[in-house]
């Protein structure tokens, strides 16, 4: 019981584990990647090097999942498989902790349009993981959608693997965004802004169109996608009549800001605000014994991450009796990061026009084929209120992602306020073999 | 808004059952719930209608004229609501019971034979017809009986569909509202249910809030003594059609029904859903209200899951659920009306079985409502028997 847990090895995760190991505990981390780095840092697999080290009371479980997560006395276990996902024999193992930094990230968010299911339709992390991670391009010409800076890196990413990139689209107008909000944000996140000028100029210098209150409003193909349809956006993301273009493209990415992993979180029941961890300036989340750091807490970036990482692992440091020094730096870049999050989260807000891109035949949830049309007639025919009668009317969520992807959308289309917190409810965090369930632990 | 005959407060599937009886006998029902709809112990459960797992006795008295209306009554609602509204996937499977020890197959012969003896079909077959009934079940099979009248509906569909049959009789339901307490006339009957959304006035509320039936009948000032059970179900993603093909478990499920005694229980349940995925039940704790999932449960449920049928090891594991189901102190349904409070009905305690007990719950509380001649005794299942209104709940 007397070392800190750290789950998530991205920049938040791997600098928890360097704080609290520096604290002079004894640390265990665990990720589900091959390498250290998380998505943020998505190292090449074939590379033959660590590009990171972390001190030596790292203990670092590579390609781990955590499926499950309970309380017992003095703190938490954490139930983990060590393996290739798909391979036979994972090993199991279960760790006890009273000090546990939950740094699980974030993915995605997606939302759903008509074509969205055909191959070809990628997030756009999973994009950049394919060309990071394996050097691979998801397509010969690509369109990326959405809404955020994230776009940018991505396009980048995708330039490097050789891929043609035929525009980036901003749905939303993030410049009058940032104006309306003048002061503290902006100035907080000059460092951030210098990273994203840099990759703008990338993308100018290769002839990225980058176009503003203009999206994706479908994919087209038979196949897979052959072409998709752009079109011109008003304020509030309703199409504007006549805009609609149609662009040839072999793969088209999609991001529309990101969604906590939060079945962690959830599972140890750590208080949420407006779909986040609600987290102190210690980054101790309403659960004693249990901390969050990184995008868990709110979507932020890399610095950010990695600087409420460290509080973090000072905090679990100083649970498990520690003197760590305070760590003012961190604490002062995790101040201004939020101030900068902040203004990030009002420039780029999902506005709720995306429903009308929608047609009845639409499908929301791509793992159970369930459409648009058949969500809200279930929801309106049978009067489903709750988040749980509706999975089980609709069968919204209850395939392979179990919501993962189609979670916020079934919630905001069907108007049942507690659908996206129902979805995360996941006490079966990862998949795992009834074979593997059934075996005793080691613990 | 007309006033309604009654309320029946708790929109699960007891609540649903009571109020399209009662609707369907012509009174005008109005359905509350705090929460959402057919969210609680519905939502919850596999959605067995059985009378394998049932000893000879009231409760399977109810479970065979239940398991004989469910078809009879979804066939009507189809009539009335259209295909589409009254779709519950349900599904006469049949169930298979096995036992894998010398033991057990003993007391299951002399079970089925006793079950037999009432009229319920319970064949015993050999191992080997078994296996062909279910050709991945485990070759360690010692006797096995098959039940052909066990079924399977999908229970918040089931929910939905009485819900939509009462509506369309002119019947409300209405979520997320609270009932507070009841008010009486100057004779102390019924008169009307305090919400936290203003008074609805009524002849007489029907308790079907399930787990929770125990404080609502306290907060009317009748308290009852009903107990939350929990129950965890294991859910695997989508196998290939026919790797599980009934409701097969084993002996062992008989056991664990019947007793009051351990606070862990389980027990193997192995069927597969319509949409291809197989669930593992059950467990049965005594937590009280406590959710927190235990991984050792779980275990339990998977190795005994890969026991029976050894080729789900391999099979992922999607999902865990859990909830709580009711349950009184001597395992019998409270039905019927409250001698203590007149205007006051109860239709709860049904443990395990309430999605199956549901359609004779709901009819048997109206017929003893409009005084009709039931077709089920009701004595054994009356409220005011000393299990459960004796002891602590009195105090």
């Amino acid at each position: 019981m007397s070392r800190v847990v750290v789950v998530g090895a991205g920049p938040a995760g791997m600098a928890a584990a360097r704080a609290a190991a520096q604290a002079g505990t004894d640390v265990l981390l665990i990720d589900s990647g091959a390498r250290l780095g998380g998505q943020y840092h998505r190292q090449d697999t074939r590379a033959g090097t660590e590009r990171f080290t972390l001190p030596a009371r790292v203990e670092h479980l590579a390609e781990s999942v955590v499926w499950a997560l309970e309380p017992v006395a003095g703190g938490h276990r954490v139930h983990v498989r060590t393996g290739p996902a798909d391979g036979p024999g994972r090993s199991g193992r279960s760790i006890d902790t009273p000090a546990l930094v939950l740094a699980t990230g974030a993915f995605d968010r997606a939302l759903p349009f008509p074509g969205w299911d055909l191959p070809g339709v990628f997030t756009a992390g999973a994009a950049q993981a394919l060309a990071k991670g394996q050097g691979v391009r998801v397509g010969e010409r690509v369109l990326l959608a959405g809404t955020g800076p994230f776009l940018l890196p991505v396009a980048r990413s995708l330039l490097d693997v050789g891929a043609e990139v035929a525009g980036v689209l901003e749905a939303g107008d993030p410049v009058t965004g940032w104006l309306a909000r003048p002061g503290g944000g902006l100035s907080a996140g000059i460092g951030k802004l210098g990273e994203l000028a840099g990759y703008a100029s990338v993308l100018a210098r290769q002839r990225v169109p980058y176009r503003r209150r203009t999206t994706v409003i479908e994919a087209h193909g038979t196949d897979r996608v052959e072409s998709v349809t752009t079109a011109r956006l008003r304020p509030d993301w309703t199409v504007v009549p006549g805009s609609a273009r149609r662009v040839e493209v072999d793969a088209v990415c999609v991001g529309f800001g990101f969604t906590p992993q939060l079945e962690l979180a959830v599972a140890a029941r750590c208080a949420l605000a407006d779909g986040f961890v609600t987290v102190d300036a210690a980054q101790a989340t309403s659960v004693p014994g249990v901390f969050a750091a990184g995008e868990l807490t709110g979507i932020g970036g890399a610095e950010l991450s990695a600087a409420e990482g460290e509080i973090a692992g000072a905090s679990a440091a100083r649970l498990l009796g520690a003197h760590p020094a305070p760590p003012v730096r961190a604490l002062r870049k995790a101040r201004r990061g939020r101030r900068f999050a902040a203004a990030l989260d009002a420039a780029y807000p999902v506005r709720d026009g995306w429903r009308t891109w929608l047609r009845e035949d639409t499908l929301v949830c791509r793992c159970e084929e369930v459409t648009y049309g058949e969500l809200r007639g279930a929801a309106r025919e049978r009067e489903v209120c709750g988040g749980r009668a509706l999975k089980l009317v609709t069968r919204a969520g209850l395939g392979p992602c179990q919501g993962r992807v189609c979670g916020r959308a079934v919630a905001e289309l069907t108007g049942i306020p507690d659908a996206a917190a129902t979805f995360a409810r996941r006490p079966i965090a990862a998949p795992i073999r009834l074979g593997e369930l059934a075996e005793e632990p080691t613990l | 808004m007309v006033s309604p005959d009654v309320v029946v407060a708790g929109a699960g599937m007891i609540g649903a059952a009571c109020a399209e009886a009662l609707s369907a006998a012509g009174l005008e029902v109005t359905v509350l719930d705090r929460g959402a709809i057919a969210a609680g112990t519905t939502a919850a459960g596999e959605g067995n209608v059985l009378v394998s797992d049932k000893a000879p006795g009231p409760e399977l008295e109810l479970a065979r004229v239940s398991r004989r209306r469910w078809p009879e009554l979804l066939a009507a609602l189809r009539e009335e609501l259209g295909p589409a509204l009254a779709e519950a996937e349900w599904e006469a499977k049949g169930g298979l019971v096995v036992a894998t020890t010398p033991d057990a197959a003993a007391s299951l012969s002399r079970f089925a034979a006793a079950q037999r003896a009432v009229g319920i079909r319970a064949d015993e077959i050999a191992p080997a017809d078994a296996a062909a009934l279910e050709p991945h079940l485990t070759r360690k099979v010692t006797a096995a009986v098959h039940y052909p009248e066990d079924a399977q509906l999908q229970p918040v569909l089931a929910a939905t569909t009485l819900l939509a049959a009462v509506r369309a009789r002119g019947g409300e339901v209405r979520a997320g509202t609270e009932v507070l307490g009841v008010t009486r006339d100057s004779a102390g009957r019924v008169s009307g249910v305090r919400t936290d959304r203003g008074t609805i006035a009524c002849r007489a509320v029907v308790n079907a809030c399930g787990p929770w039936a125990g404080s609502f009948a306290a907060r009317v000032g009748a308290p009852i003594n009903v107990l939350p059970r929990r129950g965890m179900i294991l859910v695997t993603g989508p196998l290939p059609p026919g790797t599980v093909r009934r409701k097969v478990y084993d002996a062992d499920y008989v056991g664990a029904v019947a007793s009051g005694e351990a606070d862990l229980q389980t027990s193997t349940v192995v069927e597969s859903t319509r949409a291809g995925t197989v669930l593992i039940g059950s467990s049965r704790e005594r937590v009280g209200f406590d959710d927190t999932v235990r991984i050792d449960v779980l275990r339990e449920l998977a190795r005994k899951a890969v026991a029976l049928f050894p080729v789900l090891a391999d099979v992922p594991v999607m999902r865990a659920y859990g909830g709580f189901r009711p349950y009184a102190p001597d395992h019998l349904p409270v039905i019927g009306a409250d001698p203590r409070l007149p205007g006051l009905w109860h239709a709860t305690g049904h443990e395990g079985a309430g999605i199956g007990l549901a359609a004779a719950t709901g009819r048997l509380l109206a017929d003893l409502f409009t005084g009709a001649v039931p077709e089920v005794d009701p004595e054994p299942f009356r409220v005011d028997r000393a299990a459960v209104i004796d002891g602590e709940a009195a105090a």
